[in-house]
């Protein structure tokens, strides 16, 4: 995992510096509220309804013991307790207190971490594939890219005030596991089937919000040299061309619809053209420091299959379970990648105790190299666990109430914090997947339906992604009261897809069963080993409609 | 989010401190974090005192966002109407053990 050198080191402490003197100068009054937003927005820090929340930064997702133990030392001390993991990969405090924040800054800092550029009109933490560097499809480790990509845009003073935020995911792997096409820009390392080549396919213009947009491509195949003079070039253009009249029309996808995708091309290869690539690439020198990082850890020579293992799954259902649904193949031989499950039915979607960090901090580092991830279905990885360690892990996981075995499943439900927590929310959303996983609970019927993925977000911001759920719902206001919006079709991978809607909202104790009748449908008209989304690609919105009209129509 | 320009009466006046970014309501002696001491005006003119009085703590920086707020008189604690800031005067409904609804149960 990438350690910060003295720079990285030097530009964080005198961030928190900077940071500190602005916090006294706003308690002092000597700065207005309108003067210092910018400033605390810089800082990841948001008025929400109850309180201020902070979010720290998790660079594509990667965390090591000490980071985990830091961030459950500041939950204890600074904050109720707890943290909230959300679909970006990044952690929320949602009870900081202004006058502590240069101090939580500072504990970040000592182990590594930051809040810079988690808000605001910039570039945000990049987020990558959470198997990196273990997925078995991978065609390269993106984290050498991503980490060059956090070192190239962190503070890059060109793009300090872009019209709107800027979201660049990067993923090495034949599956996207990072919702890539709802990103602004996205990075995916390929291989040119001609010259057997590694370099870039860049994807532009994705993003979810009131006007959902699928990326699109770029550049085909892009010499891996001249990534950042490229990614310069589509910065530069942006900066230039993006709206800056209205706020709502303000993210690249808007200029890359209105021009067309050509005409935005041609611009940005125009302006690669120009830029001078020896001074804006990486040296090859920096990129081989950062690569040494994420070099493969001392992995022992193991058999493929655990006989340990195998004997405890047949004594134990639970275990067996867990490892049916938590783990995924890793591309050594006798290990896996298991994923831990935040969650848990009747839990909130993300949020992790302190006491729960400090288990996952052990695990990581007895077991998995001391390295731990964060999905953007806001869930944990594990990375690289030996097969014959799972019962042990699964037992330390299971006292900690961490052992839900429904990853991928239809309890496996992904919830901004809404309206509970969130000042812009219209709607709550952790109560509908509270319910949700509740009603769905038992493990039998979890496995019968399978994959299946719930997205719930309390606006129409779109941060719990509800666009691309396979079932997405989204809360809204309705005459003056919580009002549930049902989406279908939903896919946030290769098979890209943003759901259609299926009817008009429904109040939140309805939501409950609508999810029951379309599962129903599916479960009667799937074939044989046909997953709830493939059902409804082949079968067309219509009998979905046709199940939730009876409901809505019983509400009106 | 922003309030009306003629507020729903009875009202109370809510912000965040600014240190602290905990929920506040104002009374007759500053601002309490307790819901069931805000104080309730009934009538336009001594909305318009609360909102004046808001806006001058925001200069002072001592809180941010003040709003009036529109409730119902209930038993022990006033209601805001809205089921945000119904939400906003008693904390996550996911989490009972925090916010108002813990420090100050009715
Ligand atoms: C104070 C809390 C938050 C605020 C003020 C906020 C604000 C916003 C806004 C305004 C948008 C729409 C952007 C646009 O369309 O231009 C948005 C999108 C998004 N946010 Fe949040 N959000 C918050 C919390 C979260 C949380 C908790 C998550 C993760 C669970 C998150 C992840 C995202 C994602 C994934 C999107 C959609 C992707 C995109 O189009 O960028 N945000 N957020
Ligand atoms: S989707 Fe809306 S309610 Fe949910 S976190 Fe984002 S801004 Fe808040």
């Amino acid at each position: 995992m990438y350690l910060y050198d003295e720079f990285d080191e030097r530009l964080v402490r005198e961030r928190v510096a900077q940071f500190a003197s602005q916090v006294e100068r706003r308690l002092s009054g000597a700065l207005t509220e309108d003067e210092f937003r910018p400033l605390r927005l810089k800082n990841g820090l948001y008025l929400q309804l109850h309180s201020y929340m902070l979010r720290v930064a998790i660079p594509y997702g990667a965390l090591n013991a000490r980071q985990l133990r830091q961030l459950g030392f500041i939950a204890d001390v600074h904050d109720r307790g707890y943290g909230h993991f959300t679909t970006r990969t990044n952690l929320q405090f949602h009870w900081a207190r202004l006058k502590d924040v240069p101090t939580v800054l500072g504990l970040l800092a000592d182990a590594g971490m930051h809040c810079i550029q988690t808000s605001g009109n910039c570039i945000r933490n990049v987020t990558a594939d959470p198997f990196a560097g273990v997925a078995f499809d991978e065609i390269e480790d993106p984290r050498p890219v991503a980490e060059l990509i956090r070192q190239w845009s962190s503070l890059h003073p060109e793009f300090e005030w872009l019209a709107r935020k800027f979201k660049i995911a990067v993923s090495g792997a034949a599956q996207d596991r990072t919702v890539m096409k709802s990103h602004d820009l996205g990075v995916r390392i390929v291989r040119d089937a001609a010259s057997g080549e590694i370099g870039y396919r860049i994807l532009v213009g994705g993003g979810l919000g009131r006007s959902p947009m699928e990326a699109q491509i770029l550049r085909d195949f892009l010499p891996r040299q001249d990534l950042l003079a490229y990614l310069e070039a589509a910065l530069r253009v942006y900066n230039l061309a993006g709206r800056r009249d209205n706020k709502w029309k303000a993210r690249i996808k808007f200029l890359v619809h209105d021009i067309g995708v050509e005409a935005f091309r041609a611009q940005v290869e125009d302006e690669f053209a120009r830029i001078d690539k020896a001074k804006t690439n990486a040296r090859p020198a920096e990129e081989a420091r950062i690569a040494a990082f994420f070099a493969a850890p001392p992995y022992e020579n193991l058999p493929g299959v655990s006989r340990k293992l195998e004997r405890s799954i047949a004594r134990d259902e639970e275990l067996a379970r867990f490892v049916e649904h938590n783990l995924t193949r890793h591309k050594r031989k006798g290990y896996a990648a298991l994923t831990i499950s935040l969650k848990p039915v009747g839990g909130i979607p993300g949020d992790i105790s302190s006491d729960q960090m400090r288990v996952v901090a052990d695990l990581a580092e007895q077991y998995s190299f001391d390295e731990a991830r964060v999905t953007y279905a806001q869930n944990l990885v594990l990375p690289h666990v030996r097969l014959g360690d799972v019962p042990h892990i699964f037992a330390r996981l299971k006292e900690q109430g961490l052992a839900s075995a429904n990853v991928g499943l239809i309890t496996d439900i992904v919830s901004c914090p809404g309206l509970d927590y969130c000042g812009l929310a219209t709607a709550r959303s952790i109560p509908i997947a509270q319910a949700l996983a509740q009603t769905f609970a038992d493990p039998a019927r979890q496995k019968d339906i399978g994959e299946l993925s719930i997205k719930i977000s309390g606006c129409i911001n779109a941060c719990g992604h509800h666009h691309v759920g396979a079932i997405g719902i989204l809360g809204l206001e309705k005459k003056g009261a919580e009002s549930y919006q049902f989406t279908l079709g939903g896919d946030p991978g290769d098979s890209y897809a943003l759901g259609e809607l299926l009817g008009p909202g429904l109040p939140a104790e309805k939501v409950p069963e609508a999810v029951e009748r379309l599962v129903a449908v599916y479960l009667a008209r799937r074939q044989p080993d046909e997953t709830f989304i493939e059902t409804t690609r082949r079968l067309g919105l219509a009998p979905f409609k046709t199940a939730f009209k009876e409901i809505a129509d019983a509400v009106a | 989010m922003a309030a009306a320009k003629r507020p729903e009466l009875p009202a109370i006046l809510v912000a965040n401190d600014l240190r602290e970014g905990e929920v506040v309501f104002a009374t007759l002696e500053g601002w309490t974090r307790d819901p069931r001491r805000a104080l309730v005006v009934q009538d336009e003119r001594a909305a318009e005192a609360l909102r004046d009085f808001g806006a001058k703590e925001f200069l002072r920086a001592r809180v941010v966002d003040p709003q009036l707020v529109a409730i119902e008189n209930a038993e022990g604690a006033p209601r805001p109407r809205h089921y945000r800031e119904a939400l906003r005067a008693l904390g996550p409904s996911v989490r009972p053990d925090l916010g108002k609804q813990a420090d100050f149960p009715l």
